[in-house]
C-alpha cells in the first residue's frame, strides 16, 4: 500500500455551479497550524467559503498502545498526548484507573495533584496565548509568554526530575513527594507570575491590531457550543457555564475558592480573555493549595497493593523484592475488576476523559481518551465560514488544537 | 622557500574552510515540528535558551529558504510523504537533525502507524537523544553539526557525494 | 428529576433496557434497533443535552462477552451535570448502528473515528470517511485481531537518497 502525498478531496475540488472558487491547501507543515493539521480551504477571492480539515498526520496509535502497556507504564504515553500540559494528562489517566480500581488517594497526594494540574493549566494557556499572539503578528508576546513557562518547567524539574514530559503520577499516588525546596519554588513562582501576566495583558488585551483581528471573528453561539459537544475554555467563552472542577468535583476541588471564568461573546477575543482570566484563577487555587498542603503520606497504604516499594527496599529486603516482583508480573499485579468506567477531568483544553475497560489483568483492555482538541477542531469549518483568509490562523490559535491529542 | 610577510589584517586559508565557516554560522533551520519535541524546539528559540547565540535563529517555514531541517517529533506514516517532499524541496547544501527518540527510532511508539526512524527513508546527519531532548541538548547538536560542517565541508559540496552518505543509514532494502 | 426517576422514565418507554451501576455511574444497555430512540428520549425529554463521547470496545476474547463490539455513548446534562453511559452491542458481519449526527452535530467526527478504527458503519452518516488513517489503509487497527506493530504498512515507502534529493 504505497501512500500518496496528497489525498483527493473530491467534494471540495469539483464544485460545478461555482467554478470561480479556488481551492487552497494549508498545511500539514505550516507554522500557524502549530503542529500537523491540513486544511483544504475553498476561497472566493479572500473570503473562506468552506474549509475541510484533514487530520491524522500525527496518528500514533495511542489507544492501541494502551492495550499493551500496564497501568503505570501507560502514563508515559499520556505525557505525549497533550504535550503542552503533560501533568494534566497524567492526573486524568490515573484518576480513571483509580476509579476503576476503587482507590482513594491520601489528601497530600490530592493537593499536590491539584497544584500540578493548575500549573500545567498555566503552561498550556501561556503557550496557547503566546502562539496566538505569534500568529496574529505579535512576536514579542510569544517571547513574553515563554519566559514564565520556563519557570514552571523549573518547578516541575524540582518536583519530579523532568522538565517537560513528567510522568509524575502513579496508580495510588505520586512518583515522589514534594520536597520543601519544591514547595518553596512554587511559592516563589506564585510571587513572580502576576507581573508577566499583567505585561501580557497590556501587550495584547488593549492592542488595537489584535482586537481588530479577533473581535467578532469565529463566533460560536451557546446553542452551537452544546450541539457540537464543546467543553473547556471554548465552551465557557460562549456562555456555557460548565466547569468540571465545580460541577463534578474531583481531587477535592470543592475545598478551593475559585471562580469559573466565562464570556458571552463567543469570538476569538472572548476565548483569549477566558484563558487569561483562568490563569489568574489557577494562581488563586495554587496559592490555597500550597498554604493548606496537608502533611502525611503521599501514596496509599500497602494493603491496596498498587504502590511499588521504594528502590532501597527492593534492593535490600526480600519482602520489598517480592512485593515489587508481584506487582510487576503480568498476571499477579493489580486486582482489576472486569468493569468499565468513564472518568473526566477539566484539562486546560476542555473535558479530558478516559474510558477504561479492565479485564482482570494488569493491562487495560481498552484505554479510550476523549480528546478535547478533536472535538474543537471539528468546529473549525463552522467557525471560519464567511471570514477572511487571514482569520484562519486567529481561529485556529484560539481553539488551541494540539495535534498529538487530536490524532492520538 | 621564501617567507612572505603578510600585511596586518590579512589571513590565508582554504576557500573550503572559509565557506564552511560562513555556512556553519548561518544555519537557517526548517522546523519540521510534529509533536512534543516541537515545543522544546520552540523553547530553544524562545527567551531563555535563545538559539540566536549560535547563528541559527532564523526559522523559516519555507523549505526553499532553509538549509537545516530539524525533524522534531514522531513521523506518522501519513506524514512521511510530506517529510520526503519537503526534504526534496530544500536546496543544497542541506543537513538534517533528527531530534528526539521518536524521530530517530520510533521511541515508545512501536505501533502500526509510526515510522520507526526517519533515517530509514531520508539521510540524517545528527541524531539528538532524549524524549524530548532538553533545549541544551538541541543546542549541543547544532554545535556538533557546525563542527561537522567545518571539518568536512567543501565549496562544491563534494562531501555529499561520499558513498557513505548516499543511502539512508538504516534503509530496509539493500 | 433525580437519577432513579430518570431511569424509571426511560424504563417505562423502553422496557427491554438493562440498567447497571458501577462506582456511581449509571450504564444503560439498549439494543441497536432502539439506540437512536433512546438517545432521542434522553436528549429531548430527560435533559441529557451534551454528547461527550462516542467510542467502541472490541470484546473479542473478553471474559464472558457474547457480542463482538460494544458502542459507548457518554452523555451529560449541562443543567443537571449528571452523566449517563448508553451502550449497545453489534456483531460481525457488517456491524451497523444508526447515526446520532441528527441529534448532535458533535457526533460527526467521533463516529468517523469509530468507523476508521473499528469498522463500524453508521447508517445515515453524512460523510463517513476515514479520518485519522489514510484512505488506502486496508484494516481497522483498533480491532483486537490487528497486531500492534501493524502489517508492514509503516515501512512501505520509497527511500530517498542524496542523489535523488
Amino acid at each position: 500500500m504505497p501512500l500518496t502525498a496528497a489525498m483527493p478531496t473530491a467534494d471540495l475540488a469539483h464544485d460545478e455551479p461555482r467554478p470561480y472558487l479556488w481551492t487552497m491547501n494549508f498545511g500539514p507543515q505550516h507554522p500557524a497550524t502549530h503542529t500537523t493539521i491540513r486544511l483544504v480551504l475553498k476561497l472566493d477571492g479572500e473570503r473562506v467559503v468552506d474549509a475541510m480539515p484533514d487530520i491524522g498526520y500525527l496518528h500514533s496509535g495511542f489507544e492501541k498502545l494502551g492495550e499493551h502497556l500496564d497501568y503505570n507504564q501507560y502514563v508515559t504515553v499520556t505525557d505525549r498526548m497533550n504535550y503542552v500540559s503533560p501533568m494534566a494528562n497524567n492526573v486524568a489517566w490515573h484518576l480513571a484507573v483509580e476509579k476503576l480500581l476503587g482507590i482513594e488517594v491520601p489528601p497530600r497526594c490530592r493537593y499536590l495533584r491539584v497544584i500540578v494540574c493548575e500549573l500545567s493549566r498555566i503552561t498550556d494557556h501561556l503557550l496557547c496565548l503566546g502562539a496566538m499572539g505569534l500568529d496574529t503578528g505579535a512576536f514579542t508576546h510569544f517571547i513574553y509568554a515563554f519566559n514564565p513557562r520556563e519557570w514552571i518547567c523549573d518547578v516541575f524539574e524540582a518536583l519530579c526530575g523532568a522538565r517537560f514530559t513528567n510522568s509524575y503520577t502513579r496508580v495510588g499516588g505520586l512518583m515522589y513527594d514534594a520536597t520543601p525546596k519544591a514547595v518553596a519554588m512554587i511559592r516563589d513562582f506564585l510571587g513572580r507570575i502576576p507581573k508577566p501576566l499583567a505585561d501580557m495583558d497590556r501587550l495584547l488585551g488593549r492592542n488595537r491590531i489584535f482586537r481588530d483581528r479577533t473581535e467578532g471573528v469565529g463566533v460560536l453561539t451557546r446553542e452551537e457550543a452544546i450541539r457540537r459537544s464543546c467543553s473547556g475554555p471554548v465552551a465557557r467563552a460562549s456562555g456555557v457555564t460548565r466547569d468540571l472542577r465545580r460541577d463534578d468535583p474531583y481531587l477535592g476541588y470543592e475545598d478551593f475558592d475559585f471562580d469559573v471564568c466565562c464570556a458571552t461573546a463567543g469570538d476569538c477575543f472572548a476565548r483569549y480573555m477566558v484563558r487569561m482570566a483562568e490563569m489568574r484563577e489557577s494562581i488563586k487555587i495554587i496559592r490555597q493549595a500550597v498554604e493548606n498542603l496537608p502533611a502525611g503520606p503521599v501514596n496509599v497504604g500497602d494493603d491496596a497493593r498498587v504502590i511499588l516499594p521504594k528502590k532501597e527496599a527492593v534492593f535490600r529486603t526480600i519482602e520489598g523484592l517480592i512485593t515489587h516482583f508481584e506487582l510487576v508480573m503480568g498476571n499477579r499485579g493489580f486486582e482489576v475488576p472486569c468493569e468499565e468506567v468513564y472518568c473526566a477531568t477539566e484539562a486546560p483544553n476542555g473535558e479530558l476523559g478516559f474510558y477504561v475497560v479492565g479485564d482482570g489483568t494488569s493491562r487495560a483492555y481498552r484505554a479510550r481518551c476523549r480528546p478535547p482538541s478533536f472535538i474543537h477542531l471539528a468546529l473549525f469549518p463552522h467557525l471560519i465560514r464567511g471570514h477572511m483568509l487571514s482569520d484562519v490562523v486567529a481561529v485556529l490559535g484560539s481553539l488551541n488544537v494540539i495535534a498529538a491529542e487530536l490524532d492520538r | 622557500m621564501a617567507i612572505v610577510e603578510l600585511p596586518e589584517g590579512v589571513a590565508i586559508t582554504r576557500l573550503d574552510k572559509l565557506v564552511s565557516w560562513c555556512r556553519k554560522n548561518s544555519l537557517w533551520p526548517m522546523p519540521f515540528a510534529t509533536a512534543c519535541c516541537g515545543i522544546e524546539l520552540m523553547a530553544t528559540g524562545a527567551s531563555r535558551h535563545d538559539i540566536a547565540r549560535f547563528g541559527a535563529e532564523v526559522f523559516r517555514f519555507s523549505p526553499r529558504q532553509c538549509d537545516l531541517m530539524i525533524v522534531a517529533g514522531r513521523v506518522a506514516m501519513k506524514m512521511l510523504p510530506v517529510l520526503q517532499r519537503i526534504w526534496q524541496q530544500m536546496h543544497e547544501p542541506k543537513w538534517c537533525i533528527s531530534m528526539g527518540a521518536c524521530a530517530s527510532t520510533g521511541g515508545v511508539f512501536d505501533t502500526y502507524s509510526v515510522v520507526q526512524g526517519i533515517d530509514r527513508f531520508i539521510p540524517v546527519d545528527v541524531y539528538t537523544p532524549g524524549c524530548p531532548p532538553r533545549p541544551e541538548q538541541l543546542i549541543r547538536s547544532i554545535l556538533d553539526l557546525q563542527e561537522k560542517i567545518q571539518r568536512e565541508g567543501t565549496v562544491a559540496g563534494r562531501e555529499f557525494d561520499a558513498p557513505s552518505r548516499q543511502r539512508p543509514k538504516r534503509a530496509l532494502q539493500p | 428529576m433525580t437519577e432513579p426517576e430518570t431511569i424509571a422514565a426511560l424504563k417505562r418507554r423502553f422496557p427491554d433496557l438493562t440498567v447497571s451501576e458501577f462506582r456511581g455511574q449509571t450504564r444503560v444497555v439498549a439494543p441497536p434497533e432502539s439506540i437512536h430512540d433512546v438517545l432521542t428520549e434522553l436528549k429531548e425529554h430527560l435533559g441529557f443535552d451534551l454528547l461527550i463521547d462516542v467510542t467502541c470496545v472490541d470484546y473479542l476474547n473478553y471474559r464472558g462477552a457474547k457480542d463482538r463490539f460494544g458502542l459507548v455513548y457518554v452523555l451529560t446534562g449541562t443543567e443537571t451535570n449528571r452523566r449517563i453511559i448508553v451502550r449497545t452491542f453489534v456483531n460481525d458481519p457488517e456491524p451497523t448502528v444508526p447515526t446520532a449526527v441528527d441529534l448532535w452535530e458533535g457526533a460527526n467526527w467521533l463516529e468517523r473515528e469509530v468507523w476508521d478504527l473499528f469498522g463500524i458503519r453508521f447508517a445515515g452518516h453524512p460523510d463517513l470517511r476515514r479520518i485519522v488513517l489514510p484512505e488506502p489503509f486496508a484494516a481497522h487497527p483498533l480491532r483486537k485481531d490487528y497486531p500492534l506493530q501493524g502489517r508492514g504498512e509503516r515501512h512501505n515507502f520509497p527511500v530517498i537518497t542524496r542523489a535523488e534529493s
